[in-house]
């Protein structure tokens, strides 16, 4: 026991590997600790005190002869202390640096005289004596008492000693020993004390009374299978009131001692095991868990780290470190297996814990621990949610499983005994079961049955690997199971198999991986053994003939398990880079022209799941796959349906797709596509790809004739938001055109627009006031919008956090102002809405720049709205922004320069706040919109004397006689007046220096 | 060998080869020359004198050496299907022949074929004691078990369980085939004997 001391002190240092006491805050307390009970112990104990030990303590001391006096015998550099032992020794003995001590009394004596370095003495003690309790008490004498019940009497301890060792002070030795043990339990509690106050995110304890069976639960729990209840409290969330059960880990109520039933109430889902509990209870433990994880799994910094480190290895390496499962865990385990002893881990025993059975601490790091993530583990990209872990359903008990599972059980014994023939026989037998089901499934886990399944991969048996695919292939739609395979390293096996000569073999390879490869680390293990590249190789066959010989139909299917696996795997972004680069794109679109739907559907998703990358989009054109996939549009397969159609979704984003889809005639059949409202995800994908399909005007015309855009608005109401968005985002397109826009609004379109104006999401969002700023160039449209309130909630849009949806709804306020009735009427009445548009200008987003730019010089065309704006200083921000170099914010930037110069000293100001000169360079932008603002805002300027001198010094006359000679009227006119203001100032120059 | 001799392979070769459907008359010609080949040598259990045929023995040695064949009874039930005129040695006939279904059969030919090996003692059925019989050194005994056969015949009643679809205990031709034909893994349920399916595909 008294080890413990000696242990507690360790584990701080251990990762470093040397014998240090780093001086860390439990150190420190630990060292104090130690002194004191030295301190004690002579004071309390002066008897005890004096017991010789068994070896003296040596280490090196900072102390020198000098520094002892009554007492000892000081010579030179030699110190002997007066006392001595039975047989003459000193107790005490120095040479510098090393000094021995063989009892409390001259320790703590020792201790006195270091005074200031007391602390100092007591670590390098320690260090240099790790195993304390040992050299004290000898080895033989400890390993004694460790075996002895430390309850009984000292006497009959005595008389059991007095057997093995007759020695005189056998009595003293063990009230040392036991006051020794005594304080060591004390110490850890005061430990444990100490780090709950310290950090706050510790959680504890819980159980005062364990049964034999290792459960802390009351009995009448431990019936429904609860073993241990833990209370927390992490850093950032309130305290949590867990149970550990057969079947994972839950919240409960909060047990509080009193045992009141109501308290077991399970109030969560049942997680697998704490760390997935945390995560999702924790978003501070969550975010430090997932770095932890990439970590080597030893940590420098102190006591928090080994715990924590432990903790995860239950999930990280649960197969390769059976024994280091962490305790909770691990007592499940036990449990199940019908053991019931209960084994700390090897880290915990670490800890001194070994004793104090019933406590679990568990230390969630510090803040400061907290590393960078390494890209490579969490560089792949997923469109689609990755799956999530999720609680491991565990069986609960024995009597209660239905009798599958002990077939299952059984056969598995036979796989693992069983010859060639066995081994097909048993394989065919359990072919038999529902695989699906999860009895099964886990009957084939818990029965070991996945190492040998995976096993048999690797061999050489045609069969047996046959067979054992039929039932990975099944089995791995749990996703637990899946995880286990790939843990194992049976994907990797699987993949090997992709080179099989034999068809059959592969076809149910692919299939496997297809089944397999649902989640993010699979698909990594897929690409990185090579998998991909085997895959698209399977590809290659020949569809589409009419007749097929036996050997082409096996071709075919293979090729189609080939896709299945490749659709799986697609869901990373460095899986459809590999699958390009591997040549998979012509094979997939020569297998899109397969007439077999099971092969068209897994061929159109991977395309349109690959779509999402610039390459692909090109490929899938410039292949001609769009003609395929138009005609596929017609299908009866509503899912085939739903691929095509999303695959054009992302596609179309080209011009010369969108007309490509027009050319093949897709336009029609993706207007009948809406009929099917029900099926959401095709309704989805189909209005996307409308969506897409209208940014081309051409298109617009065509859909007209099929009445597309009444249809969509009859979409505004009642869907979900991606079908909104869609929908949204394609009325926007339709109301470019204004015949549509009295469509629009004669369907009734306006109201259930303006009505999503107030919803939250951002890319909803961006979309309707795209529209909303379409209809309203629309006077009728405005009226409605008006009336129903839209500016005001176009404007407070302006306070979203995202700046497309800022920038859009700035877009959209330009048409919104400039149709408005009354409009600077309407504008002021917005309260703190000039404000709000003056302080956008501090954006640093380009576009949210521009779009606020048009806004104010709409704005501004009301006098009294500019007043307004001038108070609010939007000069300075504007003239700040003149240095930009993008011409689409240029543009709209000397545009708002040029009305805002319609007041007071404005023009003047500009020149003071240098906006002049750069305004200037403007005139060489190759950009016409750009020259035509410019040219206006200088004919504004030009008003001021002494913005003319900047512009005659800085070079505008030139470019600007050029603009005169533009074709453009306005351009023309603003760009002569300009000029004209600048050479009157010089001849108004001339004269004032003539007549005076 | 000799210009005559090659002349009466190769009519040989040509007249054989029209009965059996898988082998070309190159093929065939080999398989005669490989069968001179075995008659030339000793027989296992009559040295020097000149065989009417290729003995079990000799037989016995190319499934084990080339097919990688080790179940005694099953090599010697082999012996027996090939061996049509039940006179204990393989003419030319049944040699080629064998081999056609052996090397290139149709599932239905080797479906035959299986079950006539695996009908132990040729009456039709596969019965719990034959299939017992095959099956005896299929799995590791465990020596700590009560009844160290328990886990074969479990297997047995797993085989049934799967093949005999009419129930009475034993399988039956028809039986074998639907089981079979329904996952061809059964094919060779009661011991390898035919070779891998890698030699096979090719």
């Amino acid at each position: 026991m008294g080890g413990l001391l000696t242990r507690a002190a360790q584990w701080t240092n251990d990762s470093s590997g040397c014998c240090k006491l780093e001086a860390t805050q439990l150190n420190e307390f630990l060292l104090k600790e130690v002194l004191h009970f030295t301190e004690q112990l002579m004071v309390q104990h002066p008897e005890e005190a004096t017991h010789v030990f068994e070896e003296p303590l040596v280490w090196s001391t900072t102390l020198e002869a000098s520094d002892f006096k009554a007492g000892y015998d000081v010579s030179d550099l030699l110190v002997e202390s007066h006392d001595k032992d039975s047989e003459g020794r000193p107790l005490l003995r120095l040479k510098p640096p090393t000094i021995s001590v063989r009892s409390f009394s001259q320790l703590s004596k020792l201790l006195h005289l270091a005074e200031n370095n007391t602390l100092a003495e007591v670590r390098e003690c320690l260090q240099g004596n790790k195993d304390l309790v040992a050299i004290i008490f000898g080895r033989s004498f400890v390993s004694f008492m460790e075996k002895e019940d430390v309850n009984q009497d000292v006497q009959s301890l005595m008389v059991k000693i007095k057997e093995r060792e007759p020695s005189e002070d056998v009595e003293a030795k063990i009230k040392v020993f036991l006051l020794l043990q005594k304080k060591d339990k004390e110490i850890l509690n005061k430990l444990l004390q100490h780090v709950t106050e310290q950090s706050e995110r510790v959680w504890i304890v819980f159980s005062d009374y364990e049964f034999s069976n290792g459960c802390n639960a009351p009995l009448w729990r431990q019936l429904l299978g609860e073993i241990c209840y833990v209370v927390l409290t992490p850093c950032d969330t309130d305290t949590l009131y867990i149970t550990c059960s057969n079947d994972g880990v839950f919240l409960n109520k909060g047990i509080k001692q009193d045992g009141q039933e109501s308290g077991y109430e399970r109030i969560s889902e049942v997680y697998r095991d704490l760390v997935t509990l945390l995560k999702h209870r924790s978003p501070y433990f969550a975010a430090n868990i997932k770095t932890q994880v990439q970590k080597s799994l030893c940590c420098k910094t102190p006591v928090t780290f080994v715990t924590f480190s432990n903790l995860i290895n239950l999930n990280v390496k649960q197969q390769e470190n059976k024994e280091e499962e962490k305790t909770v865990h691990h007592h499940v385990r036990n449990k199940a297996c019908g053991t019931t002893k209960y084994e700390p881990c090897p880290r915990w025993r670490k800890l001194g814990l070994s004793s104090t059975r019933g406590y679990v601490i568990i230390l969630l790091p510090h803040k400061s621990s907290v590393g960078a993530m390494p890209s490579e583990l969490f560089s792949e990209s997923s469109s689609e949610s990755e799956e999530e872990e999720q609680p491991e359903r565990r069986q609960e008990n024995n009597t209660d499983l239905p009798s599958e599972y002990w077939q299952i059980q059984k056969l598995v014994i036979y796989l693992k005994g069983g010859n060639q023939t066995a081994t097909v026989l048993t394989l065919c037998a359990m072919m038999d079961f529902n695989l699906m089901q999860e009895t099964c499934q886990l009957a084939i886990r818990d029965a070991g049955g996945l190492e040998v399944l995976i096993n048999l991969l690797d061999t050489d048996e045609v069969k047996c690997k046959i067979g054992s695919l039929k039932i990975l292939r099944k089995i791995c739609n749990n996703m637990q199971i899946r995880r286990i395979i790939v843990d194992m390293g049976g994907l990797q096996s699987v993949v090997k198999i992709l080179d099989s000569p034999v068809k059959d073999l592969k076809a149910l390879a692919a299939e496997t991986i297809a089944n397999v490869a649902k989640f993010r680390r699979a698909r990594r293990t897929v690409r990185q053994h090579g998998g991909i590249k085997k895959l698209v190789k399977l590809l290659a066959c020949v569809p589409n003939l009419a007749t097929l010989s036996v050997n082409q139909e096996q071709d075919v299917e293979v090729a189609r398990c080939g896709a299945l696996a490749l659709w799986s795997c697609s869901n990373s972004t460095k899986n459809k880079e590999a699958i390009r680069r591997a040549g998979g794109i012509p094979l997939l679109g020569r297998l899109l022209k397969s007439p077999h739907e099971n092969m068209l559907i897994p061929v159109v998703g991977t395309l349109q799941e690959c779509a999402s990358e610039e390459s692909y989009r090109i490929a899938i054109q410039t292949e001609g796959m769009i003609k395929d996939l138009v005609i596929n549009l017609s299908s009866d397969n509503d899912e085939l349906q739903m691929h095509c159609a999303s695959a054009i979704f992302k596609c179309a984003e080209d011009k010369q797709t969108r007309d490509l889809v027009r050319k093949y005639k897709g336009l029609q059949p993706l207007v009948t596509l809406l009929g099917k409202a029900n099926n959401k995800e095709l309704l989805a994908a189909a209005t996307g790809a409308i969506w897409k399909c209208s940014i081309s005007k051409e298109n617009v015309a065509k859909f007209q004739e099929f009445k597309a855009l009444e249809i969509i608005v009859g979409l505004l109401t009642d869907q979900p938001e991606e079908v909104l968005v869609n929908v949204v985002g394609a009325l926007g397109e339709f109301a470019q055109i204004s015949a549509n826009k009295a469509i629009i609004r004669k369907c009734g379109g306006i109201r259930p627009l303006v009505g999503l104006l107030t919803g939250t999401n951002q890319a909803l969002l961006v979309n309707v006031t795209k529209a909303v700023g379409a209809c309203a160039t629309d006077k009728d449209n405005m009226a409605i919008i008006d009336q129903l309130d839209g500016v005001r909630l176009v404007w407070s849009l302006l306070k979203n956090s995202s700046a497309d949806v800022q920038s859009s709804a700035a877009w959209a306020l330009c048409p919104c102002i400039k149709n408005a009735k009354d409009a600077g009427e309407m504008v002021r009445s917005l309260v703190g809405g000039l404000e709000l548009i003056v302080n956008l200008l501090k954006s640093t987003n380009i576009e949210v720049q521009a779009s606020i730019c048009a806004v104010v010089a709409t704005i501004a065309k009301d006098k009294e709205n500019l007043a307004v704006l001038t108070d609010h200083g939007v000069i300075p921000l504007l003239a700040k922004l003149t240095n930009t170099s993008d011409n689409r914010l240029r543009r709209y930037l000397a545009d708002a320069i040029g009305h805002c110069c319609m007041w007071g000293t404005n023009r003047s100001s500009f020149g003071d706040a240098t906006a002049v000169a750069p305004l200037v360079r403007y005139l060489k932008a190759k950009d016409s919109w750009v020259n035509q603002s410019t040219a206006m805002a200088l004919y504004q300027l030009s008003k001021d004397p002494y913005n003319c001198i900047t512009m005659y010094e800085k070079g505008a006359v030139k470019p600007l006689i050029q603009l005169m000679g533009s074709d453009d009227e306005t351009l023309q006119e603003a760009a002569a007046g300009c000029v004209r203001n600048i050479r009157l100032l010089a001849q108004a120059n001339r004269q004032a220096r003539l007549f005076n | 060998m000799s210009a005559m001799n090659r002349k009466v392979i190769q009519t040989l070769a040509e007249n054989i080869s029209k009965q059996v459907e898988h082998f070309s008359k190159t093929e065939t010609e080999r398989l005669i020359r490989e069968f001179h080949v075995l008659l030339k040598e000793p027989m296992s259990n009559h040295p020097g004198k000149e065989a009417p045929g290729v003995d079990r023995g000799k037989f016995r040695n190319i499934l084990h050496e080339d097919f990688g064949m080790t179940d005694r009874m099953i090599m010697d039930q082999v012996f027996r299907t090939f061996d049509k005129d039940n006179d204990g040695f393989l003419s030319v006939k049944e040699w080629i022949k064998g081999l056609s279904v052996f090397l290139r059969g149709t599932l239905d030919e080797r479906i035959k074929y299986c079950f006539g090996v695996y009908d132990l003692n040729g009456d039709g059925y596969i019965s719990r004691e034959e299939m017992f019989h095959m099956l005896k050194s299929s799995l590791i005994r465990q020596p700590t078990e009560e009844d160290p056969d328990e886990g074969i015949k479990d297997l047995v009643e797993i085989a049934l369980k799967k093949m005999d679809h009419d129930h009475d205990g034993r399988l039956s031709f028809q039986d074998f085939e639907k089981a079979v034909k329904e996952e061809n893994l059964l094919l060779e349920a009661f011991g390898t004997c035919l070779p891998d399916s890698i030699v096979n595909t090719l």
